[in-house]
This record gives structure tokens, C-alpha cells and sequence, in this order.
């Protein structure tokens, strides 16, 4: 019995870090739709600021004033992120942002270290809430204590001001209509700004009430990152008192899982979050979303259709230059280029489902790292010859993807999205996870090509024809009546319905589709490189897909390619040099805002504006 | 076109700007050198490969003011591979075609290590897998062409078995991070413990996810298996974290701990005064030194650069070091000259004479076994010994067996 509370008190005072950070999550979310991903930075940033506050302010007063000093600290720096970065791209398509806060999360990355080092910190102890005290013989640390009772203050305080305030009731109506909100003349960009603050103060705040049970260190940003967004999820995005008891049952369901089941750290609250979800799809305390919420704002898209004449040329010629590559006698240049086509093949494979599916898929890595896997232990087990194992691949991450589909398309939106990363994630530890089959995380090795394959210029030539046929064939099937469907079920589920498609059916074929090509790219991969680790099935890996198919411009049939490439191409250049991730932070952050439609869409709309300028020019002389 | 125009412009003008910013920071390459690629995670394990890379750059110094090797100035290639295991195979590819180095090495990492080793054996390129400890490396995945200068898991788990088999501790309780490293440590400690102490029980495994440990849930489930003595993997932030809510919550008040790599100055530092008393580790008591070719080593390390070397430092210098006397003893840079200096290669280090073995390319680099202490508010080793890695290793046959399993 007293274990039993001792165990409950530990999860309680774990779920106070974590409900704070994930409550600033869910207010962004629920007012701006901003999918924040550097929200752990200004959770790292909370710590270091909190730690260097208390090396100067002695005392008790001086180490929750500390507290309470980096939770404003960290909230104006997140007024700084708000204004400078994501106001400038609040027009652009739906989660672009997210892409202008992963430039943010680089950036910080190195500021912090520039700042505060390389080594860990420790964080300093609570003055006077050091020991512990005896419940039933079992030993409560006097700090956990004050955690619990703060945390319930805090989310008591957020309730107040959302519902009590005059701001606060702007703040839900900006949640439910902001377009109405702004009709109503309320400043929204204030709004925006002030709900940025806040959000970031939480994590900063986060970030510092942590400190005695840990400290600060440079990769606190992303560790946190998964469970705070599975906590929002559980909870209902947007909803604070959800935030509240997901943090709670995520934290003691930890606690006993480290007692009970000690292997299950890795995947227990995706398992929870998988369960939630299938059960109440909006999560604990979530609304449905309203419709179109996710799907199409702004203005609508434009009809895509063929290339034109010139573009065909353009490409053609690209494709000539490609194929003459090896003339240049640069082994490099040849493995560069390999590696580029493979990540545009990817790229493209998500960008089908993205783009022209509208279905924000948060772990297509799954199907990559899947294909690259599936090829591996037929390698590894079976000793099939690589070229059975290159053909299993696509078949493997394409089953996967049925299975996977199935599960995640009752959901639309973002918990459509969130779905898909748990169970990638799923996917991910049990590869992790499975030693003797999988090898863990030390990987396959020896996974090498046919010796008709092993030069590097043959495998160059094999992965052009491989890669660029897959990208072509995902361009083909958008533009065949299966690719209609598929845009009609994006843009308009009903109308879709009424004409008799089966929009349920077209999306989860999309979804296989995508998820097969991704697994050939994954097979053009483990070849190339001559093994596989986990790593190449992470949370990550699908980020960085997803970042390129919006930086290349999600409404476009080229931007995932494009974007790949530029994105691979530019990393290969930067990661030269010693401040790499603050050069191209501010990189991704500069492109963003100077091309908030992607690289491929704002050089279209360019055209197009000059265009059709000279043309009215024209028009106006005429008449 | 005017638009697109100025919005080339200032694209253009932001690259070069910040082209022009970066190239401050990159490095003029000599012409006669022989040149050595080094991958390792610079940025993702900052605090782990700046040590090691001002220790190379140490033994860099002595080996070229000395003349270089082959007449020649020996020169690193530094690179980063975001700690991503693809990503090192595509910068190894470059180091080989286009940057001509004689070989290569690096990595703390253990994926990324075996990746490169699998490279290394496909492209028939020497590796010298300096930091990682993966037993794997050499045995189950070695090949003729990678070598491991550090002492691997299984020699480290090896020597804290040895001390913990003299105490009559019976129970034990073991923690280790969810992942390969944890694993064979754990693997490693439970097999050498047993082999000298049948009679020890294992009560419970804890295995928190790598830097995300629940401390105080896991100090929880170890208190109530109530063990006698518990075997500690983990390192870091959740090292800091599990000391912390340890002693806190008395968990390791009359019982016995034995910390792999707990006593690294990477590890202990951090923590400061609040570093754990009376553990059993392994680790690199710099210190201590009060003369010898150790004390030779911290002295000219700390002048050089004016901080104390850690553990990454020592591995860093022995690896130029190694390869000096490699590539002195092939005679050329020919790479199978390289390889086969490699094989039974002695280096005269800091810690004593090393030897690359025949049999599994596994230097016998040893490691320190002491008792952790506070002093001066701060961790330290006491009353430790330099164990010799010679003896740590398993027996041929067996090693013979690992290597191709039949």
C-alpha cells in the first residue's frame, strides 16, 4: 500500500514538467494551428536560462523567482520567435509554419551551446525542499510534494484567464472562428502573439521547475518533443484540462511500467496514445474538428496539369545532365547524387499522400526505414540475393502501410497525423527493440549489392532509372483518374462521396501506394549504403520529409522533389563547417518567409504575377 | 522579371554573405601531408568530441614537430555526421575519392561505428574505430579491416564483475539504458559475474529509455527488489538524474554500486559535489598522476589547451598516436600496408605499451578501476588501479568462435 502511493506521487510530481510544457503546446496549437516543434527548445532554453538565474539569486526566494524570471525570459523569447519568424508566414498554407519553427529549433540548438556549453549541467537543488519525508516507511521527496501542488495552481490560474477574463474569452473564440474573431475587429496578430507568450512561458517554466530533479543539456529539446505531443494529443488539442489528465496518466502508467514491465520505457505512451485514440478519436477532452480545418484554407488550388512543353524540356535536360554525371570522374559526386535521388523519392512518396491526398502523414519514415529493413533480413536471415530482397521491399512497407492506413484513416487532421507517429513509432521499437532478429540498434550490416551492382557508377545508373522512374510514376498516377479521385476526396469529402467515390478506399490505396514507393526508396538506401539502423525509422526522419515537401511547396506537383534535392544539397555543403545548424537554421528560416508557398510554388506565383501583369497591360492598351 | 530578379538578388547576396561567413571557420589543407579522415559527432555529442578532438590534435602536434611520419606532415580531416549512420558512410565515401585520405577513424557512437566497419570491409579502407565500445566491432560483425582502440563493454563490465565477485554480496539489481550499449554491458557483467560467482542472483533489469529516464520511478522499482548491490549503465543526463533521486530517496545507503564508466570525468564532472560516494567504477583519474608517461600526457594537455582532459582526450591523443606508429611500420600509404601494420601493431601510450591483437584487432588498452569519492566539491577516483585490457579478453577459441561463427 504505501509503495502503491509512493509510486502514484512519483507519476503525479513527473506529469508537473510535463503538463506545463505540453499546456503551452496546446494553447499555440489551439489558437494559432501552429504545430510547434520548437516548443522543446524553449523548454531547453527554460532550464539553462533557470539554471544560470539561480547561480546569481541566492536562496528560496531567489530560486522560484528564478522559476518564475526564465518562465518570462523564455516567453519573450517566444514573442521574438512569433514576431520575427512565424508572423511574416501566417498566410501560407496550413503547417508551413511548422517548417519556419524547425529552422527555429536549429537555431537555437547552437545559440545554446554558443551560450552555455557542451557539458550537462546539474541543476541546483530546491533551497529547503531537499529531504524527504516518511509516508508509510516509504521515502517522498520533499520537492515532488511542492511539484504537485503547484501543478494544480497553475492549471487552476490558465482556467481563470481562459474563462474569466475578457482575454480569455477572445482567446476561445480565436479558438473555435478566428476568421470571425477578426471580423469582430480584435486585433488578431496581438492575440496571436500574446497566446505565443504565454505558451512559451509555460515551457520555460517547465524547463526550470525541473531543475532540481535534473538539469539541463542539449538534447533535452527533442527528448521531450514525442511525449509532449502525445500528451496534447491524449488530452484533445487544444483543451488544457485534457493536457492535465494525460500528463497525469501518462506519468503513473510510466511509473508502473518501469516497475512492472522494465522493457516497456520505449513504447508505452505511444501504446496509450494508440489506445486513446481508437477509442475517442478526438482525443480525451477534444472536439471533432470542423470541417476544412486541416484540409484546404486560403485560397483555393489551382487544377494541376501535364507539364508544359517547356517544363518537359527543362526536366529533359536536367535528366540528360544527371546521366552525364559520371562523365565529371568524381566517385563523390556519383554517392552524392544517389543519395539525393533517394531522398527526393522519398520526399516525392509523401508528398503524394500530402499533397495531392491532403493526408499529413507524421511517420512516413516507417515505410522508408520499413522497405530498408524488410530488404535487410531477407539479407540478413534468408541470404536471398539482393535482387529478390530490392523486390520484397516495396512489398513489405506497401503491407505495412495497408495495416497501418487502416488504423489511421477513421481520423482526419492532425490526430490523423498524430496516429500515424505513434505507430511508426510502434514499428520503430519493436525493430528497436528486437534484438536477435532485428539486430537493435546496432543495426544490419553487410547489406551489399549484387556484384553486377557494386561499382559505384552502376548502382548511380541503377538508382537514376529506380528513382526518377518512381518519381515520374507517382507524377503519372496523379494525373490518372485514380489521382483525381484522390484530390476530390482532399478537396471535398461529400461532393467526392455524392459522385460515388469511395473516398475511404481511394485514401487508404493512396496511403499503400505511398507507403510502397517510400519502401523502394528505403531499398535504394540499405543497398547504397550497406546497412540499416533504427535511426533511418525515426520521428526524425519523417520531420525531415516533411519539411522538405513543404519548403519545396506542398501545392505543387515537383515541390517534394525539389525541395529534397535543394535541402540535401545545401546540408551537404553546410555540415562542413562548425556552426552548420545555425547557418542553416536561419537558412530554412530566411526561405521561408521570403517563399511562404515553398521554393517551387512562390517562383511560380512570381511568374505567374509578371504574366499576367503584362498581360492586363496588354488587355488595357487594346481596348 | 523585375520581382523575381531582386528576389534572386537578395538570395544570391544572403548565400554569399553567409558562404562567406562560414569559410572563416574551414581549413586550408597542406599539400604534402598524408591525410586522415576522422567522422565523428561534433555537434550531437558537443561535450564527448571536443575532448577527443584537442587530444588528436595534441599527439598531431608532437607526432609532426617531431618530423611527421614518412617524411611527411600528418594531417586530420575533421568531419561531422550528425550522428546519423548513413550520413557517416556517404562522408567516409567522400574522404576516400575525393579527399584521398590514407585511412580513417573516429566515431563514439556504436551504429555508426559498425556502419562504417561494414564500409571499411566493402571498400577494403582501414578503420580504426577509436571510441566506441560495441563488443560487436570486433567479434560478431569484425573484419580484416576495422580495429577498436578502446576498451570495449565487455572489458569493462569485465573488470567491475572481478571487484564485485570479492564482496559477498548476493543479490543483485542491474540499470542500463534501453539500448545495444546497455545490453551487452549488462550481458557482459551478468557473464563474468557468474562465471566467478555461480551463487549471485539477479533480482531485477531496469531499462530506461536513453536520456529519458523516470529516476524516480526506476530508484523505486530498484528499491523494491531490494538487492545488495546494484550494476549502473547509465551515463549523462539520466546518470545525473538517477544519482540525484538515489540519494535522495537512500537508495544507495549500505549497498554496493558498481558504475560502468560512471568515473570518466565526461560523466562524474557534471555532477560536481553531488557525485556518488563509495561506487566501484571505471573511468580516468587525471588527477592522481604524480608521474610517468600519464602525468607527461595531462600536463602537456592541460597547457595546450587549459582545461583538464577527460577520458575522450587520452582516447583522442592514442589514436594519432596509433596510426603514426601504423603508418611508420607500413612504410607507405598503401592500404594493405596500412592493414597488415595494423595487425599486431605496439604502441607506446600514456597508460603503458598496447598491443592491436591478431586475433580480433582489439587493442589491449586497459581502463581504470577505482572508488568513487568527493573531494573539494568534486567527484573523484580513490585508491585506483590501471587494469591491463590483455587480461579482460576471452579466451581465443572463443574469440575465434565469435568471429566466424560455423
Amino acid at each position: 500500500m504505501g509503495l502503491f502511493v509512493a509510486q502514484l506521487l512519483t507519476g503525479l510530481a513527473n506529469a508537473a514538467t510535463l503538463f506545463l510544457v505540453a499546456s503551452g503546446l496546446s494553447l499555440i496549437f489551439g489558437v494559432t494551428r501552429i504545430v510547434n516543434f520548437s516548443h522543446g527548445s524553449f523548454y531547453m532554453l527554460g532550464a539553462f536560462v533557470g539554471y544560470s538565474l539561480m547561480q546569481v539569486l541566492p536562496g528560496a526566494i531567489g530560486f522560484w523567482s528564478s522559476v518564475i524570471l526564465s518562465g518570462l525570459i523564455v516567453g519573450v523569447i517566444g514573442v521574438i520567435v512569433e514576431v520575427l519568424v512565424l508572423r511574416p508566414v501566417y498566410k501560407a498554407p496550413e503547417l508551413f509554419q511548422l517548417v519556419a519553427t524547425f529552422g527555429v529549433i536549429l537555431v537555437i540548438q547552437d545559440l545554446a551551446l554558443m551560450i552555455w556549453g557542451a557539458e550537462d549541467v546539474l541543476g541546483p537543488r530546491a533551497p529547503g525542499l531537499k529531504g524527504i519525508v516518511r509516508f508509510m516507511g516509504e521515502p517522498i521527496p520533499k520537492y515532488d510534494l511542492a511539484l504537485i501542488a503547484i501543478t494544480p495552481f497553475v492549471l487552476f490560474g490558465l482556467w481563470y484567464l481562459l474563462t474569466k477574463t475578457r482575454v480569455g474569452v477572445l482567446v476561445r473564440a480565436a479558438t473555435q472562428d478566428r476568421e470571425m474573431v477578426a471580423a469582430l475587429g480584435v486585433n488578431q496578430s496581438w492575440l496571436f502573439t500574446g497566446v505565443f507568450f504565454l505558451g512559451a512561458a509555460l515551457a520555460g517554466l517547465g524547463g526550470a521547475i525541473q531543475l532540481p530533479k535534473g538539469g539541463a543539456d542539449l538534447l533535452m529539446d527533442f527528448n521531450i518533443l514525442a511525449a509532449i505531443f502525445v500528451v496534447v494529443v491524449i488530452g484533445g488539442m487544444g483543451s488544457l484540462p485534457g493536457a492535465y489528465i494525460a500528463a497525469v496518466l501518462i506519468s503513473v502508467l510510466n511509473v508502473f511500467g518501469v516497475a512492472y514491465i522494465p522493457q516497456s520505457t520505449l513504447v508505452l505512451m505511444f501504446v496509450v496514445m494508440a489506445v486513446v485514440l481508437t477509442i475517442r478519436p478526438y482525443g480525451l477532452l477534444g472536439r471533432e474538428e470542423v470541417a476544412g480545418e486541416h484540409g484546404q484554407v486560403g485560397e483555393p488550388e489551382k487544377p494541376i496539369k501535364p507539364a508544359s512543353g517547356r517544363a518537359r524540356i527543362v526536366v529533359g535536360l536536367l535528366l540528360l545532365g544527371l546521366v552525364c554525371l559520371p562523365l565529371l570522374d568524381s566517385h563523390f559526386v556519383l554517392i552524392l547524387a544517389t543519395d539525393i535521388i533517394i531522398f527526393c523519392l522519398f520526399a516525392a512518396s509523401l508528398h503524394f499522400l500530402l499533397g495531392l491526398g491532403g493526408l499529413v502523414s507524421f511517420g512516413h519514415a516507417a515505410y522508408f526505414g520499413g522497405g530498408a529493413y524488410v530488404a535487410a533480413l531477407l539479407v540478413t536471415h534468408a541470404n536471398a540475393p539482393m535482387e529478390l530482397a530490392f523486390l520484397m521491399a516495396p512489398i513489405g512497407a506497401g503491407f505495412a502501410a495497408v495495416i497501418i492506413g487502416w488504423l489511421c484513416l477513421r481520423l482526419t487532421g492532425v490526430y490523423f497525423a498524430m496516429l500515424t507517429l505513434a505507430l511508426a513509432q510502434l514499428l520503430w521499437s519493436l525493430v528497436f527493440q528486437w534484438d536477435e532478429f532485428t539486430g537493435g540498434d546496432d543495426g544490419l550490416v553487410d547489406i551489399w549489392p549484387s556484384a553486377w551492382l557494386s561499382e559505384a557508377t552502376t548502382y548511380f545508373f541503377f538508382t537514376v532509372i529506380i528513382g526518377v522512374g518512381g518519381i515520374l510514376l507517382l507524377r503519372h498516377v496523379a494525373h490518372s483518374p485514380f489521382g483525381y479521385a484522390l484530390r476530390a476526396s482532399r478537396d471535398s469529402n461529400r461532393q467526392a462521396e455524392a459522385t460515388g467515390i469511395d473516398t475511404k478506399k481511394i485514401q487508404w490505396m493512396a496511403f499503400t501506394f505511398a507507403g510502397a514507393m517510400a519502401g523502394v526508396s528505403g531499398a535504394l538506401f540499405v543497398f547504397s549504403k550497406g546497412s540499416v539502423f533504427p535511426n533511418e525509422l525515426e520521428i526524425a526522419k519523417s520531420f525531415d520529409g516533411i519539411i522538405v515537401v513543404f519548403l519545396g511547396g506542398v501545392k505543387t506537383l515537383s515541390g517534394g522533389v525539389v525541395g529534397a534535392a535543394s535541402l540535401e544539397l545545401v546540408k551537404d555543403y553546410l555540415t562542413r563547417f562548425e556552426y552548420w545548424r545555425l547557418a542553416l537554421g536561419l537558412l530554412i528560416i530566411f526561405v521561408v518567409i521570403v517563399a511562404p508557398h515553398g521554393i517551387v510554388g512562390s517562383i511560380r506565383r512570381g511568374y505567374e504575377r509578371l504574366f499576367s501583369r503584362s498581360t492586363t497591360r496588354v488587355d488595357g492598351e487594346s481596348s | 522579371m523585375k520581382k523575381l530578379g531582386s528576389f534572386m538578388s537578395v538570395a544570391t547576396a544572403t548565400a554569399v554573405t553567409l558562404a562567406s561567413l562560414l569559410s572563416a571557420s574551414g581549413t586550408a589543407l597542406a599539400e604534402d601531408s598524408i591525410k586522415i579522415g576522422e567522422i565523428n559527432h561534433y555537434k550531437r555529442m558537443a561535450a564527448f568530441a571536443g575532448p577527443y578532438k584537442n587530444g588528436i590534435e595534441l599527439g598531431l602536434a608532437e607526432i609532426n614537430s617531431a618530423g611527421g611520419v614518412l617524411g611527411k606532415q600528418l594531417e586530420f580531416i575533421y568531419r561531422d555526421d550528425q550522428g546519423k549512420p548513413g550520413e557517416a558512410v556517404k562522408i567516409a565515401e567522400e574522404l576516400v575519392s575525393r579527399d584521398g585520405v590514407a585511412m580513417i577513424t573516429g566515431t563514439i557512437l556504436s551504429n555508426v561505428g559498425l556502419a562504417i566497419s561494414s564500409f571499411a570491409a566493402e571498400k577494403k579502407v582501414v578503420y580504426l574505430a577509436s571510441e566506441p565500445l560495441a563488443d560487436g566491432l570486433v567479434w560478431e560483425s569484425g573484419n580484416d579491416y576495422t580495429f577498436r582502440l578502446r576498451a570495449s563493454t565487455y572489458m569493462q563490465a569485465s573488470m567491475l564483475a572481478e571487484a564485485a565477485a570479492k564482496t559477498d554480496a548476493v543479490k543483485y539489481a542491474t540499470i542500463a539504458p534501453n539500448y545495444a550499449y546497455g545490453k551487452d554491458a549488462v550481458a557482459a557483467f551478468k557473464k563474468a559475474l557468474t562465471a566467478l560467482r555461480p551463487d549471485v542472483e539477479f533480482v531485477t533489469e531496469q531499462w530506461p529509455g536513453v536520456f529519458k529516464i523516470d529516476a524516480g520511478a526506476e530508484v523505486q522499482a530498484l528499491e523494491r527488489a531490494k538487492p545488495d548491490a546494484i550494476y549502473n549503465v547509465t551515463f549523462g543526463s539520466d546518470l545525473a538524474k538517477f544519482v540525484r533521486e538515489g540519494t535522495t530517496r537512500g537508495l544507495f545507503e549500505g549497498r554496493n554500486v558498481y558504475g560502468l564508466l560512471t568515473g570518466e570525468p565526461e560523466y562524474l564532472e557534471p555532477l560536481a559535489d553531488e557525485a556518488p560516494e563509495g561506487w566501484t567504477v571505471t573511468g580516468y583519474p587525471w588527477y592522481d598522476f604524480v608521474d610517468g608517461p600519464n602525468k607527461v600526457f595531462v600536463d602537456a594537455y592541460t597547457e595546450m589547451f587549459d582545461e583538464s582532459p577527460k577520458i575522450g582526450s587520452l582516447v583522442g591523443y592514442m589514436t594519432a598516436q596509433s596510426i603514426a606508429a601504423a603508418l611508420t611500420r607500413a612504410g607507405s600509404t598503401d592500404m594493405e600496408s596500412i592493414r597488415t601494420a595494423f595487425i599486431g601493431l605496439e604502441v607506446d601510450t600514456p597508460v603503458g605499451n598496447i598491443v592491436y591483437r591478431e586475433q580480433d584487432h582489439q587493442s589491449t588498452m586497459g581502463a581504470f578501476v577505482g572508488t568513487t569519492t568527493v573531494s573539494d566539491g568534486k567527484g573523484k577516483m580513490i585508491d585506483w588501479s590501471y587494469k591491463d585490457g590483455a587480461s579482460y579478453l576471452p579466451s581465443d577459441e572463443e574469440v575465434a568462435k565469435l568471429r566466424n561463427p560455423e
